[in-house]
This record gives structure tokens, sequence and C-alpha cells, in this order.
């Protein structure tokens, strides 16, 4: 156990799979970087510097430098994991999902079924979520509910580096593809982490706060702005339940309607947008199955139906903060 | 390959003009990186500092009829197509006031006016894009062109390729400007670029294509005239890669570890378009050191009074964040 990034905890778990399976293998633009230059190989490390030390250990054979091709090279990465290897992509920001939806959205989810399950498509893709940055409509959205909408994909929404590290190991090495979904604001989180490689099951919620008089539901760094929530709600005497769901698809509703059975009151915290999204998803699930346990209605706290702005100030209003999540709290229990 | 050559005698004025812009685009980006050094200034920023020869060469061809799509590389073509110095360092700093309302960004100015279209956050879409404003253009008979810039990073989406043979098979009046800085962020275009020659693109697409070195403002003068001339004139698409350096990192904090040691001083000595303009206007077209040296003041006048403005602005109204989501709210 020792303290470690986000960063830190999703590269150890790449480490450790390629370390563990000689067909795992990593695409992605500037993974190393410095690719054909006089300078240092290795030199960027990721976009992000996520990748950073892997080509020193594995090789440009398994650490592929791509083009900026993301349709030819994710595509390459779905016949590479239907012909057998278990390739790892990278995209670099989820917005550029764009140039290779037909990729992910058919060739990725539907491989499988279209061919009558003769082939699985064991491949990850990772990519960057998030805003907070100032990057503006392009470079900002956390665009997960999109690939939930897809049967075939799983989604990862890990909040944590302890659940990145587990959650990554159990991507790579899950027989489906999968999109890992990291938020650009969590890198430099850091915790406690085991040393060692570790899997976490998907479908399997996490409950960050047990509280009893309204569940919370929470995803990706809103895990944490609903913590902050949370917390000073209990200061003034209401208990929440909060809960990670971690992986969107698939999607632990158990814990969810356990929870929402003993406080009857549901508020989900959400960085994807207010329609189609995620919250709404499970906004829906509860209301179907869970009507008579619900003492008042399901609120959802999410972005406005507008793109990421630029300026830091429309920027900081878009993205859902504590207040309105205490708001929200706040006006199911007076119900 | 087609040559495409005419000589460029460009008068005094011309030139004047040219360095103006050059200069202007130079001691802006050189004021941006110290103010990104300094810490002030928000987001990301991807500097122009060596291509200056390329925006204000192809800009000199344009009128007022004419679309230039922009790359994430914004700054330089947005200063030669003409937008407000103030405005631009106003978006750039996400302040009221700038070009786009502080909503886009460094990456993103765009003047409708000036038909200067803004770039994507995608690589590559302008290529696209300019076909778009291409076919407009020629359904209103407008004597026009559009000039898609793309790095040559870019060129490696498909949608690039894709719209080289549409511009061929639909006879676009465009040009496709390829701005070949050697890198796509840290991996350069030796590994990435398979044949390392786009120009080379254009012949298989049926499309007159040339390469020009991006120091010299001359050559890029006169390659881009012919292209823009050629589409003008319905000729069709043309393809012209610039060969132009890039000064500083892919974007802003960039360590460019990716880059020989040297690098860099070696293109400013011997691939300074600014320098190299300078130079010849001095020994070919009698220009004096202190005429060009007034030039130069001039020129940090505006820019100083620029990011001053651009620090004094105040921040963005905070109703534009549901504004112009729709051009028309009817029903919603
Ligand atoms: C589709 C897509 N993939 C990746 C990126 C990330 N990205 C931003 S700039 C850039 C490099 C582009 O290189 P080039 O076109 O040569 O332009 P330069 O930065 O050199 O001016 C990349 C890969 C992007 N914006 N869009
Ligand atoms: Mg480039």
């Amino acid at each position: 156990m020792s303290v470690k990034s986000y960063r830190a905890a999703i590269r150890e778990a790449l480490e450790h799979e390629m370390q563990r399976d000689p067909d795992v293998v990593l695409i992605g633009q500037d993974l190393a970087g410095g690719a054909g230059g006089g300078g240092e190989d290795d030199a960027w490390g990721g976009p992000m510097a996520v990748t950073k030390g892997l080509v020193g250990k594995f090789g440009r054979e398994r650490v592929l430098d791509t083009p900026v091709s993301e349709a030819a090279s994710i595509g390459a990465a779905v016949g590479a994991a239907a012909a057998g290897l278990r390739p790892v992509a990278e995209l670099m920001f989820c917005d550029f999902i764009g140039v290779c939806c037909d990729q992910i959205l058919n060739q990725a989810a539907k491989y499988r079924y279209t061919f009558g399950g003769q082939d699985q498509v064991p491949l990850t893709i990772r990519t960057t979520i998030g805003a907070g940055q100032q990057l503006g409509s392009q470079h900002s959205q956390a665009l997960y509910p999109l690939f939930s909408y897809f049967p075939g994909l799983k989604v990862v929404v890990p909040a944590t580096a302890y659940d990145a590290k587990g959650l990554l190991a159990t991507a790579i090495r899950d027989n489906d593809p999968v999109i890992f979904c990291e938020h650009r604001l969590l890198y430099r989180l850091r915790e406690d982490v085991p040393d060692e490689s570790y899997t976490i099951p998907f479908g399997e919620a996490r409950i960050v706060e047990e509280g009893g008089d309204v569940t919370v539901v929470a995803l990706s760094r809103m895990v944490h702005v609903a913590a902050e929530a949370v917390r000073a709600l209990r200061e003034d005497g209401i208990d929440c339940d909060l809960i990670d769901p971690r992986t969107t698809t698939p999607l632990d509703t158990d814990t969810i309607f356990d929870s929402v059975e003993a406080t009857g009151r549901l508020v989900i915290v959400d960085e994807a947008g207010p329609r189609c999204g995620t919250a709404s998803d499970i906004a829906a699930i509860v209301a179907e199955e869970m009507f008579n346990a619900l003492r008042a209605p399901i609120r959802r706290v999410t972005p406005p139906y507008a793109p990421v702005p630029a300026a830091p100030e429309l920027e900081r209003s878009y993205v859902p903060d504590a207040s309105r999540i205490i708001a929200a709290v706040r006006s199911v229990m007076e119900r | 390959m087609t040559e495409l050559s005419t000589p460029y005698a460009p008068s005094r004025e011309g030139l004047r003009g040219a360095y103006r812009t050059m200069r202007r685009i130079r001691c802006f980006e050189e004021r941006l990186h110290a103010e990104f050094a300094a810490g002030r200034v928000p987001s990301s920023v991807h500097l122009y500092a060596g291509q200056e020869a390329s925006a204000a060469a192809i800009c000199a061809h344009l009128g007022a009829q004419d679309y230039l799509h922009n790359t994430h590389r914004a700054h330089g073509p947005a200063i030669a197509r003409g937008a407000d110095l103030i405005a631009i360092t106003k978006e750039i700093y996400l302040r009221a006031g700038g070009l786009c309302q502080g909503k886009g960004g460094s990456p993103h100015l765009h003047d409708a006016r000036l038909r200067l279209i803004g770039a994507n956050g995608g690589v590559g879409s302008g290529a696209a894009l300019a076909c778009g404003s291409a076919l407009a253009i020629r359904h209103r008979q407008e004597n026009g062109v559009a000039v898609a810039l793309l790095g040559d990073g870019a060129c490696n989406q498909g949608v690039v390729s894709e719209s080289f043979n549409l511009a061929s098979v639909w006879k676009l009046p465009v040009v496709f400007a390829i701005e070949n800085n050697g890198y796509a962020e840290a991996t350069a275009t030796s590994y990435a670029i398979a044949g390392d020659n786009l120009a080379a693109r254009g012949p298989a697409f049926g499309m007159p294509s040339t390469r020009v070195d991006g120091a010299d403002y001359f050559a890029v003068h006169e390659a881009a005239g012919v292209a823009i001339e050629c589409a003008r004139s319905g000729g069709g698409p043309s393809l012209v890669e610039i060969m132009a350096p890039r000064f500083y990192g892919h974007y802003e904090g960039d360590a460019q570890k990716y880059r020989a040691p040297g690098e860099v001083a070696e293109l400013r000595r011997t691939r300074d378009c600014l320098t190299r303009l300078r130079q010849r206007m001095i020994d070919e077209y009698q220009f004096s050191t202190a005429e060009i040296d007034a030039m130069d003041a001039e020129i940090g006048v505006d820019i100083d009074r620029a990011f001053a403005e651009a620090a004094a602005a105040p921040p963005p109204d905070p109703a534009l964040l549901m504004r112009d989501i729709y051009a028309d709210r009817s029903g919603l």
C-alpha cells in the first residue's frame, strides 16, 4: 500500500496487465511521444502523462504511437481485439469520438452480436472526460451516457485512484469492449492504493456514505462534489446515503434500490447533460421499479442543457457544485 | 506534380503590409508566451511563431468574399485576416468583448463578418467545412475561394482525404493550405506522415499541388497566389504544402523534450521568415532600418494596448451560458 495519484494508479494497472498478458498492447497518440524526432523518446508519455515509462518497459512493439487518425487506429484496435489481442486504445478526449463513432458504436459494440456470437472483442478504450479546464465546448464534455446507450459496450467512470486501478484491470481482462472514462480533474487526486494487482467487479456500486435520510447517487468527479455536500448536510442533521455506481454499464441497480427503499428520496448528480443522460436513465429506472417507495419526486442535479463554455465564470456555473446538491437534497426533504 | 509559379513582384506597400502582419503576429505570440509563463493566461494556447509567412501570404490574396478556415494554432491567421487585435486578446483571456464572447477561447477565434472560421475541436474538420464554404460561394456566384488551413497532423484524419476527393469531384474553389511544421504534438512528421510528403497527395486526387518553403514569404505568396487564382477562375481545388518551423511547443507548457537539443535555436537562426523578409526589404527594396524599426515600435504599442485591455476586461455576462444554443428558441 502506498499513496498514489489517480494517474499513477491507472499507469500501474496498465503495467501489471501488460506484464500479465503479452497480448495487451497500447494504441494511441503520443503514448510515448518523440517518434521520428531528434530528441528524447517517451518525451510525453501520453497527452496526460499517464503512460509515461511504459515504452521503456515494453518497447514500441507494444506501445504503439499512432498518427492523428482515430478512425483508423481505434478501428484497428477493434480488429486486433476480434483477432485475439487485448488492446488498450486511448481516445485523448471523449469529444473526439465524433471522428471514430462508427468504429466504437457500430463495430466494437455490435461485432459479436452481428456475427452471431462467433467472436469477442476484448478491447478497452481509455478516454478522458470533464469540464473545469477552460477548454470549451469540444474538449470538456462527459459523454459516457452516449456509450451506455449502446448495448455491447461496458462503461466505467472511476472516481478514485483505488477504483481506477482495480476497474482498469477488470476492463482489460474483460472479454467485451469497455469504455474507461478518466476525469481529467482527478488525475492528481491521491490516496492509498495497494501496490499489487487487484480487480474490482463491474456492476458493483461503492457505498461512499451511509445516512438513511436521502439517497444521493453521483458519478465520476461528482462523487467528490456530492461528498462535500453530504458532509455539509450532516452538520444540519440530514444524513445521506452516497452511492457511486462506478460503472454505468452494467449498472448496479440493486444497491440503489436498497437505499431508496429505506430513504424514499433520490437525488442524482451527473456531470453529463440533463437530456438522455445517466441521471435521467437512473431516474427512469427507479421511477419505474420503486414508485411506491418514493416519498418525494426524484431530483437530478446536472449541468444545464447547454454546451460547455470556455470562460471560467461561465464554466463554473455550468458544472454542478455542492450548493446545488444541497439545495436538491433539501427540496426532497421538504416532501 | 504540376508546377505552380508566377514570380512575385511586390510593391513597397505590399511588403510593408506583409511585414506589419508578420511582425504583429510574432510580437503577439512572444508576448503571450511571456504572459503564459507568468501564469496570467487561462486555458491552453498554441503559438504560431515561425509560421507567420504562411498566414500573411495567404491572406494577402483574400478579399471580403473569401473564407479562411483556421486551425487551433489560431492567433496568427486571425491577425492576418484582420480580426480586431483587442477582441482576439480578450477571447484568449476568455473575457467579455472577445471575438466569441469568451465562449470559445484561443483555438476557436472566429469572426463571421470577416469570413474567418474558427477551428474545430477535432483537427481536420475545417477541410470539410471549407468545401461547404466553397459550395456556398459558388452557388451565390461570389467569385470567391475558401482556404482551409490544415496542420500536417490533421492531414492524417480521414475527413481530410475525403475532402480532397470531394473538392476535386465537385471542382470546388478550395485551397488546402497545409502548414507542415514538422510535428503533430510530440510526434514528428517523419514518423507519422507515410511518404513524408503531403504535397504528393494532391495529384492522387487530381489536384495541382506544390510544396514551398514557409520561411520565404515570397515563395509562399507566389504559390498561394497561383492556387487561389486557380480556384477563383473556376479551375477547382489545389493543395499547397507550406514547410514552416514551429518556434514554441505544441502548446504553452510543453517541455519539448522530443526535439533535438539546439533544434529550435537552429531553426530560429536559419528559417525565420520574419528576419528573412526584413533583410530582403533592406537589401532589395531600399527599406531603411529606421523605417522598419518605426513599424516595430508602432506594433509594440498596439500589442501593449490589446493585452492591457484584455487584462482589464470583465468576465462574460453570466446569462451567456444559456444564450446562442439555438438561433430560434420557439418550441423550446
Ligand atoms: C481528432 C483529433 N484528434 C486529436 C486531437 C488532439 N490534437 C490537438 S492538436 C493536435 C496536433 C495536430 O497537429 P497538426 O495538425 O500538425 O497541427 P499543429 O499543432 O502542428 O499546428 C492533436 C493531435 C484533436 N484535436 N482532434
Ligand atoms: Mg504540425
